[in-house]
């Protein structure tokens, strides 16, 4: 695996060593001496409403002057409980739950979820409705990376980013309601298939979007990759190490920020991506900015993903040939009395499921992407529906990272880590 | 008469036959190297194997023994288990034992397991995992929070997801209605009638505690046992 990932040739902070060693306030020219006087730490409450702390997140910090010691994190200001609502659910009506869990890349969960039941079930989709999935999951990466790359940037100042980024999600939203109806409960995906298959016109849509993104991309990077206050504000802040962060659960490219590796597409393939080429970005110093970097790297990849899944898009039916799975279509159900019955069937009972549990991992926009789901013989529903959440994950680290750092910092790591509390809380 | 909301206090109906029987099939153990090792290493400790959904093997592990064998499969050079994906539970209700589940991944031999412990339900009680893995850290406070299950020796266990002083119970259990225990009436009035202090835990309002030891490992597990509604 040689070409499996890609270097940089961004010039580093002179102040810090290539071999990742801290330097702390970068901007700060010489060491200004300490006052003596008495000071009291102070509790200070970041949240549950607050824009820097993206969603309904409550930190709890103690500081001693402008320095954390201390944040205890506290969520589930959004829990819904999913996971025993899908235990009252047959198995197609948990996908419209699937896109609520994490509202910035609706696709990528819908993919996700129905994978995990076909796994369970065994059952092998078609060759079309791979390619569409791959087609729908990098499409959402790079929406979930822009909302992240739009907030981050106006987290330390800059607002341009923010509106350009949100130009180009725009058309990502305009291409989910244009396949699916919906902007962001899209409820794409049915087990053994897709809810449609592609519009005529929506992939010149895609194209479209494929050959201008990089332009405003480009742009983005002009004005963040080399600025004096964005490096200043992100390099060597929240560093962690490569074991650390495997040890703590980081997934996705917080992980690879840190110089590991590991992506499920290319460790766990899944829908050939195998056959796809495309490169992991992989950082060396686990800090802000490095994560910025790994981010910015994953959209090219899911731009070059792109073209090539469109390229081989092949033609045929999107949805598996099993009655027993797949609903008929309307006008077979008005006119063949067989299809009613199975269309009766499916929608009132559901599909049967073997006796077992499944778990699959995906890469999604956060990290990694697992769904758990344990079922007994025959059930139409599952007796377990379990997410596991990369943000909830990737958050508990926060308090680790954010420790002696400034609370502008903690701002930074915070933005930095890409959670999203929809998935977080459930 | 019965209405539609009954069903819905009422909880999910399940079979009564058994959802996994520990009788059943025993795949070849020799399929997956790892399993082969555990059995040969620990052999009693190891209950039961089987493969699950064509490819994913799953072993049942003696509870107590849970630390000791985990460690062993992160540390081992031949097993490098260096990843923990997911930590969860199951409750497949009916009386029936909550299942803790470990799922692993080596990042150096690209190989994935799941283990999962047995837990009767006056027993609910096993060993953390934070001092091998710190991601298992807010795992195991979810586990805790949603099933009840009290991890030994965990450094913060607190609810998590549910406010800290949440008096309903255990949500994910099967017996658990998915309205909640208390009527919306009562939810509404207990809601409305906090005091702002509430919203902090007591160990934050300290100051100057060392970060690393949130909690008192013994201060977080005596309420919780009392506040649970039978």
């Amino acid at each position: 695996m040689s070409s499996r990932t890609v270097e940089y040739t961004v010039g580093r902070n002179p102040e810090m060593g290539v071999d990742g060693s801290v330097a702390r306030s970068p901007l700060l020219p010489f060491d200004i001496p300490e006052p003596s006087l008495d000071t009291e730490n102070m509790l200070i409450n970041i949240g549950p409403q607050h824009p820097a702390t993206h969603g309904v997140l409550r930190l709890v910090c103690e500081l001693d002057g402008e320095t954390v010691k201390r944040v205890i994190p506290h969520i589930g200001y959004l829990h819904s409980s999913f996971e025993k609502l899908g235990e009252y659910r047959t198995w197609n009506q948990i996908v419209t739950l699937t896109d609520r869990i994490d509202y910035l890349a609706p696709l990528i969960y819908n993919c996700a979820y129905v994978m995990t039941v076909e796994k369970l079930m065994e059952i092998e989709v078609t060759e079309r409705c791979k390619v569409v999935r791959v087609i729908c999951m990098e499409m959402d990466r790079i929406f979930s990376h822009l909302l992240w790359l739009g907030t981050t940037a106006i987290d330390v100042g800059a607002v341009t980013p923010f509106l350009y980024a949100f130009q180009e999600r725009e058309r990502i939203y305009k291409l989910h309601e244009a396949f699916t109806g919906a902007r962001i409960t899209t409820s794409a995906t049915r087990v053994g298939g897709m809810m449609a298959d592609l519009p005529e016109g929506w992939t010149d849509g895609l194209q479209n979007f494929i050959d201008t993104f990089l332009n405003t991309l480009d742009e983005i990077d002009c004005l963040l990759t080399r600025n004096q206050i964005h490096i200043g504000r992100s390099q060597g802040v929240g560093a962690i190490s490569a074991e650390d962060a495997i040890n703590s659960g980081f997934t996705g490219p917080n992980l690879r920020a840190s110089g590991v590796d590991y992506d499920v597409r290319k460790d766990q393939p899944y829908y050939d991506y195998e056959t796809y080429d495309f490169e992991i970005p992989v950082g060396r110093h686990g800090d802000c900015y490095d994560r910025y970097l790994c981010r910015m790297e994953e959209m090219r990849q899911s731009i070059s993903l792109l073209r090539q899944a469109l390229d081989r898009l092949p033609d045929g039916p999107i949805d598996v040939e099993d009655p027993n799975i797949s609903l008929p279509s309307k006008t077979d159900c008005m006119s063949d009395m067989e299809s009613m019955i199975h269309h009766f069937k499916l929608i009132t009972e559901g599909i049967p499921a073997p006796e077992g549990d499944c778990y699959m991992a995906i890469e999604g926009s956060k990290g990694e992407l697992g769904m758990y789901i344990v079922a007994e013989e025959g059930g139409t529903k599952p007796v377990r529906w379990r997410i596991r959440p990369p943000s909830f994950v990737n958050l508990s680290v926060l308090p680790k990272l954010a420790e002696e750092h400034l609370v502008s910092d903690l701002i930074m790591i915070n933005a930095s880590l890409d959670i999203v509390l929809g998935e977080i809380d459930r | 008469m019965k209405s539609g909301f009954d069903a819905i206090d009422e909880g999910p109906h399940l079979s009564e036959s058994p959802t996994i029987s520990l009788a059943g099939e025993i795949s070849d153990p020799a399929s997956h190297p790892s399993v082969a090792a555990l059995l040969g290493r620990f052999g009693d400790a190891i209950l039961h194997h089987r493969v699950s959904s064509g490819t994913q093997h799953v072993v049942w592990i003696d509870p107590s023994c849970n630390l000791e064998i985990l460690r062993w499969l992160r540390d081992d050079p031949d097993q490098r288990y260096d990843m923990i994906s997911d930590l969860t539970a199951v409750d497949y209700g009916a009386g029936r034992p909550i299942n803790v589940v470990y799922q692993l991944f080596s990042t150096v031999y690209k190989r994935a397991l799941r283990l999962r412990c047995e837990l009767p339900l006056d027993g609910l009680e096993i060993d953390s995992i934070v001092e091998l893995w710190s991601a298992a850290n807010w795992l195991e406070r979810e586990v805790y929070d949603l099933f009840g299950v009290t991890f030994r020796k965990h450094p913060d266990l607190r609810r998590i997801l549910m406010p800290h002083d949440y008096e309903e119970g255990y949500p994910l259990r099967k017996d658990f209605p998915l309205r909640g225990r208390f009527s919306r009436a009562e939810q509404t009035r207990r809601a409305l009638n906090q005091a702002v202090e509430h919203s902090y835990i007591a160990e934050e309002m300290e100051l100057g505690r060392d970060p690393q030891q949130a909690t008192p490992v013994n201060g977080t597990q005596e309420g919780d046992a009392g506040r649970e509604v039978r």
